[in-house]
């Protein structure tokens, strides 16, 4: 029986390898080696503390408006690290896990939030498209890029991101629709993480799972703990391989948490209470990580220092990389609304260095 | 008079049309406890409870759609989209279904709504954040638009909107929400279609609309000290446009600029340039003018954004350039 089959939406089981506690599963082993288990606890902290520091530099006026990863590492990283070269990532707004993951500097990363449309221009051979605020509407661009990558022959598969909200969404529908009847290799990555800012999970929709709206298009559809490293990875690498194959789409609904605002521009005490939050602090992905990796003596304190003392440097350094890079001149304004500059808006652009 | 922010008149005026008329309603995205992305809602839901402030999962279209249904039925709607950014999601429904239905339905139909969205630069949004669309809905038969610059024109005009028949599409400004001004105690109304004078003056006429209002009287006053007394006018309203006050105005002055913060192109400023050319064009001493953002997307980085939304210099130097 393959992974979709055994976790069907309807048999209302969420697909789990690694309790909070730490321990396996009864029946489960890790997808991966223990050195790649370390290496991605080790993203997963370097990710958190990247963020952590976007926030403050936020605070400090240094940062646009910035919506933090905090507590959804996990579903990051574990999806992301599914990938092939070559693949595609389609983010929301809230995916400096996946961006990271796929090779993006975190310098660049910053160049963005620092209000530098640069820092979106993914290098070469790194598919990462830019944010799309409006909710959900980048779950289309997702199916058009698998599209086309299917009906020129190659092997490459989109994966896309957002939240329990943008299942709300007509586009979301539309997309999952597209998908299900082209059978396009995208992949579905739905961040359950309960609240589209201050809306909670239950009223976005009275469906019991996200995942079970996949059965309407005609997809699988898998409800994974989005705070285990191991089902996130596995149910991602099953549906890749399987889009890879000519299998189609599917929907993976991550159950997560937002530890964090929404953005940095939100205040979460205003909607949800501590009490609230606290049964999910167990729940943190970092939390059973530390209790595996710890049972094999390849965690304790003294390596977490470490390890921060590490990530701190290289995060130093990139603050540092991205605020030397000089300001855009006025030009650039203007250079990219198209392809060559029309001739009004060469006229407008020297009308205003006039004014300067 | 008591000063009170552009915020507060707003709410006060939703207040009390939902006082006044059960039919009336509130809906959209974090509308209730949060009390609304700028805070507009704040306290309306301990009020008057979730039946009459809904909070809606994020679907533009679904929120708009479902404000006509219950138009239809007879309620008073007031719809809010977060962003007017965000409308382009609904604008099917309401190009195709809102601005059309009493038309399409013989007039019989009551599209009894208004859909409140604010626009506008000015915060570091970046390009999905901070447009200014006005002039895509007053293109749109069948669609009112308002657009109000003071505390006290937003409360008379949410009032009136309210109670007006037809769809309505009150466009907000991020940056006004904080701004006072003097609002009476007591009840008072505006009616849609009529333009104010913020500004008496003689020599040039400036048409300015939402916040570029605040920036044209300020550009004004500034221009005192050269022996200049612009008139500024705020249509308030784009659709219906009071055109007779514009007309008279620059009947009186003899020279029009336009000032407003969406890009120039097929701006809303294109519209009442025609007019005035078209109806006015006699009483002019000078071309008409224009000072507005550029045709770019709004950019992310505060400084940049600051280049390509109008100033009170970029207005001064318009107005230098008309009286030559």
């Amino acid at each position: 029986m393959s992974l979709f089959e055994e976790y069907h939406p309807l048999t209302g089981k969420m697909f789990q390898i690694l309790k909070a506690d730490g321990t396996l599963v009864s029946g489960q082993k890790p997808p991966i080696s223990d050195q790649e288990i370390f290496a991605l606890y080790k993203k997963m902290l370097f990710i958190r503390l990247a963020d952590q520091r976007a926030l403050m530099l936020q605070r400090q006026g240094r940062f646009g408006t910035y919506a933090p990863i905090w507590g959804q590492e996990a579903c990051q990283v574990g999806s992301a690290y599914a990938l092939q070269k070559g693949d595609w990532v389609v983010p929301a707004f809230r995916e400096i896990g996946a961006t990271l993951m796929m090779g993006i500097s975190l310098k660049s990363f910053y160049l963005y939030w620092m209000g530098n449309e640069m820092g979106s221009r993914a290098p070469e051979g790194m598919n990462v498209m830019p944010v799309s605020v409006p909710v959900g509407t980048q779950t289309l661009h997702a199916v058009g890029v698998a599209w086309a990558a299917k009906l020129r022959g190659e092997k490459v598969v989109a994966l896309v991101f957002f939240g329990d909200g943008a299942t709300s969404k007509g586009d979301f529908h539309e997309a999952m629709n597209f998908a299900g009847v082209f059978k396009t290799p995208t992949v579905f990555f739905c961040q359950n993480n309960q609240f589209a800012i201050s809306v909670p999970r239950s009223l976005q929709t009275a469906s019991k799972t996200i995942a079970q709206k996949a059965i309407a298009y005609g997809c699988d559809g898998i409800q994974v703990d989005g705070n285990d490293l191991f089902a996130v990875y596995l149910a991602t690498k099953e549906a890749v391989e399987k889009a890879r194959s000519g299998g189609g789409p599917t929907l993976i609904e991550g159950v997560t948490y937002r530890f964090g605002p929404h953005t940095t521009a939100d205040d979460p005490t205003k909607y949800r209470t501590e009490a609230e939050i606290e049964p999910w602090k167990p729940l943190d992905p970092f939390v059973r990580l530390r209790f595996y990796l710890g049972e094999k003596g390849m965690w304790d304190e003294e390596i977490e220092n470490r390890l921060t003392a590490e990530a701190q440097k290289e995060i130093d350094q990139a603050v540092k990389d991205a605020e030397a890079v000089p300001s855009p001149q006025v030009e650039e304004i203007f250079q990219y609304v198209f392809a060559e500059m029309p001739h009004p808006l060469k006229e407008q652009l020297e009308y205003l260095k006039s004014t300067l | 008079m008591r000063e009170i922010t552009y915020r507060e008149a707003l709410r006060e005026g939703l207040r009390e049309e939902m006082k006044r008329d059960e039919t009336v309603f509130l809906l959209g995205e974090d509308i209730a406890e949060f009390g609304g992305t700028y805070k507009v809602t704040q306290g309306l839901l301990e009020e008057f409870g979730p039946a009459r402030v809904r909070n809606t999962p994020i679907s533009e279209a679904a929120i708009v759609g479902a404000a006509l249904g219950a138009a239809l039925l007879g309620m008073r709607p007031v719809a809010e989209i977060m962003y007017i950014d965000f409308s382009t999601i609904a604008i099917d429904q309401i190009a195709n279904q809102i601005a059309k239905v009493r038309y399409m339905f013989g007039g019989k139909a009551r599209a009894s709504l208004v859909i409140r969205t604010q626009g506008g630069a000015g915060r570091s949004s970046a390009a999905q954040h901070a447009q200014s669309l006005e002039a895509w809905y007053s293109h749109i038969p069948g669609l009112k638009v308002v657009m109000p610059s003071t505390p006290y024109d937003v409360k008379g005009l949410i009032k009136s909107s309210i109670r007006d028949d037809n769809p309505i599409l009150f466009i907000e400004h991020k940056l006004l929400y904080n701004e006072k001004g003097p609002v009476p105690e007591e009840e008072y109304l505006i009616p849609i279609g009529k333009a104010d004078i913020k500004r008496e003056g003689k020599d040039v006429t400036i048409v300015a609309t939402s916040r570029m209002v605040l920036r044209a009287l300020k550009a004004a006053q500034a221009l005192t000290e050269d022996g200049v007394e612009a008139e500024v006018v705020d249509p308030r309203t784009l659709v219906p446009l009071d055109e007779e006050t514009i007309l008279q105005s620059i009947k009186k002055t003899g020279r029009l600029l336009i000032v407003h913060e969406a890009s120039k192109r097929c701006g809303f400023g294109a519209e009442i340039a025609a007019l005035a050319s078209e109806k006015a064009f006699y009483d002019l001493d000078a071309p008409i003018k224009r000072v507005a953002a550029a045709n770019t997307p709004v950019p992310f980085a505060p400084k940049m954004e600051s280049f390509v939304i109008p100033d009170e210099r970029a207005i001064i130097k318009g107005v230098r350039e008309l009286l030559g």
